[in-house]
Parts: structure tokens; C-alpha cells; sequence
């Protein structure tokens, strides 16, 4: 009873989608790693009012639905139109693109950050105190040791991190922009057809998902490179 | 130049050291020269400040009140509330990188071979030409006996192997005094002979070196003199077979008679 016919056409229909979810998930993501280390650093920091501006942020956006940080951004603020148009910002909330990338930032920001900052924890006491008795400055231990060191540890949560923004793009369709899934189901309205539609654009994430385990898996080899080896028995 | 001079000059000199972590005051006034090529063992009882002692010279911890000296220089402080601090972090670095020392627990860094952790600081911290640091790491890595286990990741290794990895790692940056704190107390007894082999021929090349260790046959064997610690003071200091053979006071007594339980 499956129509291969409407398939082919659903996923070439569905195809049309796939920038606007990538350049979603790929922006998010590189914007929200910045985002995140510099939350990471002011958790860090030991600097109060840093740490407590990261703590706040990590806490509300983590807190709240991203759904409701979506519509709030988009809906919510476009009451604001008037002063919005006086800062020179309506052309940015008037988007729906700008405003599911902005919550899409926020909202993968907070939890890198705390991906990073446990990273960062769990880096060997030892290791930052060998970098410091030979003389490096804060700076080259930084880059040199700890980065390096609280990277491998924070892999596996932050390729988990990403796989979700990719799944979490999908909410993008509920302020009318025509990702994957605003596609899958405009198409749905048209046909009443909801599993071979949906079938596919599962696929496609999938698709998706495995190309970004395999990158994360990339990253892994290149960061631990002694984790790779296998040890003597 | 001028006459040799009879003595060999300053590698450190510590003067009246005092550190305090909150309530209680782990170093309570310790000053202690040690000369170019004099080689110092560092026996006391756990907790007697021992590791502080040794931290506090290359600036790892800050001490309350003393003066710290290196190579001749003399670290400059900053009154700040609270207490004072060294006053220009370029001058801690730059000590840092002529005091070398070896850690209790290897501390080399897991995600670099055991060839990458030794030209690490040579390559980015003295900013040398690579490929003279790994010639020299390869020499240096011959010298403590592990050259075969160059690219192997330091988890790959033994422990002892892994000391003597960090041993390396300190001389490559050819410091002017090495500090080891308690550097086979985390080997298997059987790794412990390799380790301290490797030391008495750094001792024996003339390096000046403090060694805090519980193995007293190798304190009287290798080293110039005894330091004992006893709760933040230094309560001997002497040659070691000496002080060893006859302690003046009670507690090196107590401790050497405790040391001895502790090897039968
Ligand atoms: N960072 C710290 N904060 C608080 N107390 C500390 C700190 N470091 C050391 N101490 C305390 O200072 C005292 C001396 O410690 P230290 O490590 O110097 O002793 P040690 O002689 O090296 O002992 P061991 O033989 O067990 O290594 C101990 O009572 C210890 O609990
Ligand atoms: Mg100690």
C-alpha cells in the first residue's frame, strides 16, 4: 500500500527544506559555542557578577521550554514593534528565520556551557599544576592543557547537544518557517498522507544525525588520540 | 674571570618562610640555602609541611612572609589586602621555568606522547626551535631509559617509567635547581630502584637538587644533607650519614626508628 511513486515525491518536496533546517542547526550551533564559552568563562571566572550573570542565563534558558522562548521572542516581542523600529532592531524580530536562530543560540548556548564548564572541572589537577610549575602563563595553559584536556571529556555530551538542536529546529515550523518539518507538513495538508510524509523527513534527520556522529567521532580521534590507541594488556 | 670562588654560589636561598592555611600555620619561619650542586634531602613526618615547603619555592603556593631567591633573583612582592602577592606575574613564570620539579603523582599530560609532554615547555614556554628540543628530548629521554617509549601516550607506561618521563620533562628545560616531592611514593616497591637510579645520576652530574623522600638509605647515600621538618621548622640540618647515625633530637629519632618499622 506504500507509494513509492509519493514518496520519491515527498522526499524531493522535503529536500527544499533541508537548507533552511542545516543552516538553522549550523548556525545555532557555532554561534551558541560562543555564546557558551563565554558563559563557561563567567561561571568560572570567580568573578561575582560574572558568575552570577552566566548562572542567571543558564538557569532561565535552560529552565524554560524553548518553544516558549520561541514564541516569546517572535510573538512576544513583536508588541514591541514601535520601540524595536526606534532601536533599528524591527528588521531582525520581524524574521521569523533571525528569531528561531536567536532562541535556537540562547537556548544551545546554556547547556554548552555547562557542558563546557564540566569539561573544564574535570581536567586533572595535576596536568594544570605540571603547566604551571614549568613556567606557562594563563594563556598558554588555557589553550595548550586545559582546552585540550576538558574537550575530550565534554565530547560525547556536546555531540549529544548538537544532535538535539537538530532535532529542536523542527520548532521552527511553528512560526511558519518551511523547514523540514513546515514542509512535511504542508505536504500532509495536501495529501492526508501523515506516514509515508513523516517516514520521510525522518529519514532526513536521521540522515542528518549519523553524518554529525560521524563528525563528532572524527573529533574524537583527532582530541584523544591516546583513547584511540589500544592500551597493552 | 676572577679566582674561583671556594664556595659554589647561591641556587636558592629561602629566608624565614612562613605559610598559613586558614588556622593552621604549616611553615613557621624555614630558611634554607642550598649551593650549586649541593643535593638536599627533605625528611618529615605527613603533614609536617614538607610539600609546602617545596611548593612555596617555585611560587605553586604563595607564602605569608620570607624571602625567595633564585639563581640570584629575588621574587618581588605587592602588598595587597588580605596579604601579599608576588608582584609581577612575568618574573613567577620566568622562576618557574628554572626551578623544575617532579610530582608525587607523574602529572604528565594524558593527551600528549611521552616525547610531546618533554618539548612542551622548551618548544612553547622558552620558545625554542622544535626540532633542537626533540633532539634533545630524545637525548634526554635515552638518558632516564625509556627512548623506546617515546611516542607512547603516558598511560601506556609504568609507573616508574612515567617518573622518569616527568624527570625528563623538568630537565628539558634545563633548570637551575630540581625539586621532588615524595617522587617514588606512588610506585610499586619493584619501580622504585629504576626511579632513584635516575636521580642519583642527576646527583652525581652535579645538579642541585631538594628532595623531599621517605627513603632514608637514599637520603644518606646520595644526598649532601638532611633537612628534617618537624611541624613547620626545620629541626636538623646536616650531613646525612651523621645525622642519620646519630640524631640530636628526639623526633628525627622517633621518625628514623618509625621509617625503619615502616621498610622491615
Ligand atoms: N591547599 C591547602 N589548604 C589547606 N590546608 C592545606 C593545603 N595544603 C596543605 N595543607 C595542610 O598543611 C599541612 C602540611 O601539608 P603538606 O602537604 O605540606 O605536608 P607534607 O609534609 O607534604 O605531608 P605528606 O608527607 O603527607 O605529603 C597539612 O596539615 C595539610 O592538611
Ligand atoms: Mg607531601
Amino acid at each position: 500500500m506504500i507509494d513509492i511513486a509519493f514518496l520519491a515525491e515527498s522526499l524531493r518536496a522535503l529536500a527544499a527544506g533541508l537548507p533552511l533546517t542545516l543552516g538553522l542547526t549550523g548556525g545555532a550551533v557555532a554561534l551558541g559555542l560562543v555564546l557558551a564559552g563565554l558563559a563557561a568563562a563567567g561561571r568560572l571566572s570567580g568573578i561575582a557578577v560574572l558568575d552570577g550573570l552566566a548562572r542567571l542565563y543558564v538557569f532561565v534558558f535552560r529552565g524554560t521550554p524553548l518553544l516558549v522562548q520561541l514564541f516569546l521572542i517572535y510573538y512576544g516581542l513583536g508588541q514591541f514593534r514601535p520601540d524595536l523600529q526606534a532601536l533599528g532592531l524591527w528588521w531582525f524580530f520581524r524574521e521569523p528565520y533571525w528569531c528561531a536562530l536567536l532562541a535556537l543560540t540562547l537556548n544551545t548556548g546554556a547547556y554548552t556551557a555547562e557542558i563546557i564548564r564540566g569539561g573544564v572541572l574535570a581536567v586533572p589537577h595535576g596536568a594544570v599544576l605540571a603547566g604551571r610549575a614549568c613556567g606557562m602563563s594563563r594563556g598558554l595553559l588555557l589553550r595548550r592543557i586545559v582546552l585540550p584536556l576538558a574537550a575530550r571529556q565534554a565530547l560525547p555530551a556536546y555531540g549529544n547537544e548538537v544532535i538535539s538542536v537538530v532535532k529542536a529546529t523542527s520548532l521552527a515550523s511553528t512560526i511558519t518557517l518551511l523547514d523540514l518539518t513546515g514542509i512535511a507538513q504542508k505536504l500532509i495538508a495536501q495529501s492526508f498522507r501523515a506516514l509515508e510524509v513523516f517516514v520521510c523527513a525522518g529519514a532526513f534527520y536521521l540522515a542528518i544525525n549519523l553524518a554529525i556522529i560521524g563528525l563528532v567521532r572524527l573529533a574524537e580521534t583527532i582530541l584523544a588520540p591516546d583513547l584511540r590507541r589500544p592500551r597493552p594488556v | 674571570m676572577l679566582a674561583p670562588s671556594p664556595v659554589p654560589p647561591e641556587a636558592v636561598a629561602v629566608r624565614d618562610l612562613r605559610k598559613r592555611f586558614g588556622a593552621a600555620e604549616v611553615l613557621r619561619g624555614v630558611s634554607l640555602t642550598a649551593r650549586e650542586g649541593e643535593v638536599v634531602a627533605i625528611l618529615g613526618a605527613s603533614g609536617s609541611g614538607k610539600s609546602t615547603f617545596l611548593r612555596c619555592l617555585n611560587l605553586l603556593e604563595v607564602p605569608d612572609a620570607g624571602e625567595i631567591t633564585v639563581a640570584g633573583e629575588a621574587v618581588r612582592w605587592r602588598q595587597r589586602r588580605g596579604g601579599r602577592v608576588p608582584a609581577d606575574r612575568g618574573q613567577v613564570d620566568r622562576l618557574r621555568a628554572r626551578v623544575g620539579m617532579v610530582f608525587q603523582g607523574f602529572n604528565l599530560w594524558s593527551h600528549r606522547t611521552v616525547l610531546e609532554n618533554v618539548i612542551e615547555a622548551p618548544v612553547h614556554v622558552q620558545g625554542r626551535e622544535r626540532a633542537e628540543c626533540v633532539a634533545e628530548a630524545e637525548a634526554l629521554l635515552a638518558k632516564v631509559g625509556i627512548a623506546d617509549k617515546r611516542h607512547d601516550y603516558p598511560a601506556q607506561l609504568s609507573g616508574g617509567q612515567q617518573q622518569r618521563a616527568a624527570i625528563a620533562r623538568a630537565l628539558a628545560m634545563h633548570p637551575r635547581v630540581m625539586l621532588f616531592d615524595e617522587p617514588t611514593s606512588a610506585l610499586d616497591p619493584e619501580r622504585v630502584g629504576e626511579v632513584l637510579a635516575v636521580m642519583q645520576a642527576l646527583a652525581e652530574e652535579g645538579r642541585t637538587m631538594l628532595i623531599v623522600t621517605h627513603e632514608v638509605a637514599f637520603a644518606r647515600d646520595v644526598a649532601h644533607r638532611l633537612v628534617f621538618l618537624h611541624e613547620g621548622r626545620i629541626e636538623e640540618d646536616g650531613p646525612p650519614a651523621e645525622t642519620i647515625a646519630a640524631p640530636r633530637s628526639d623526633r628525627l629519632r622517633q621518625f628514623l626508628a618509625r621509617c625503619r618499622i615502616g621498610v622491615a
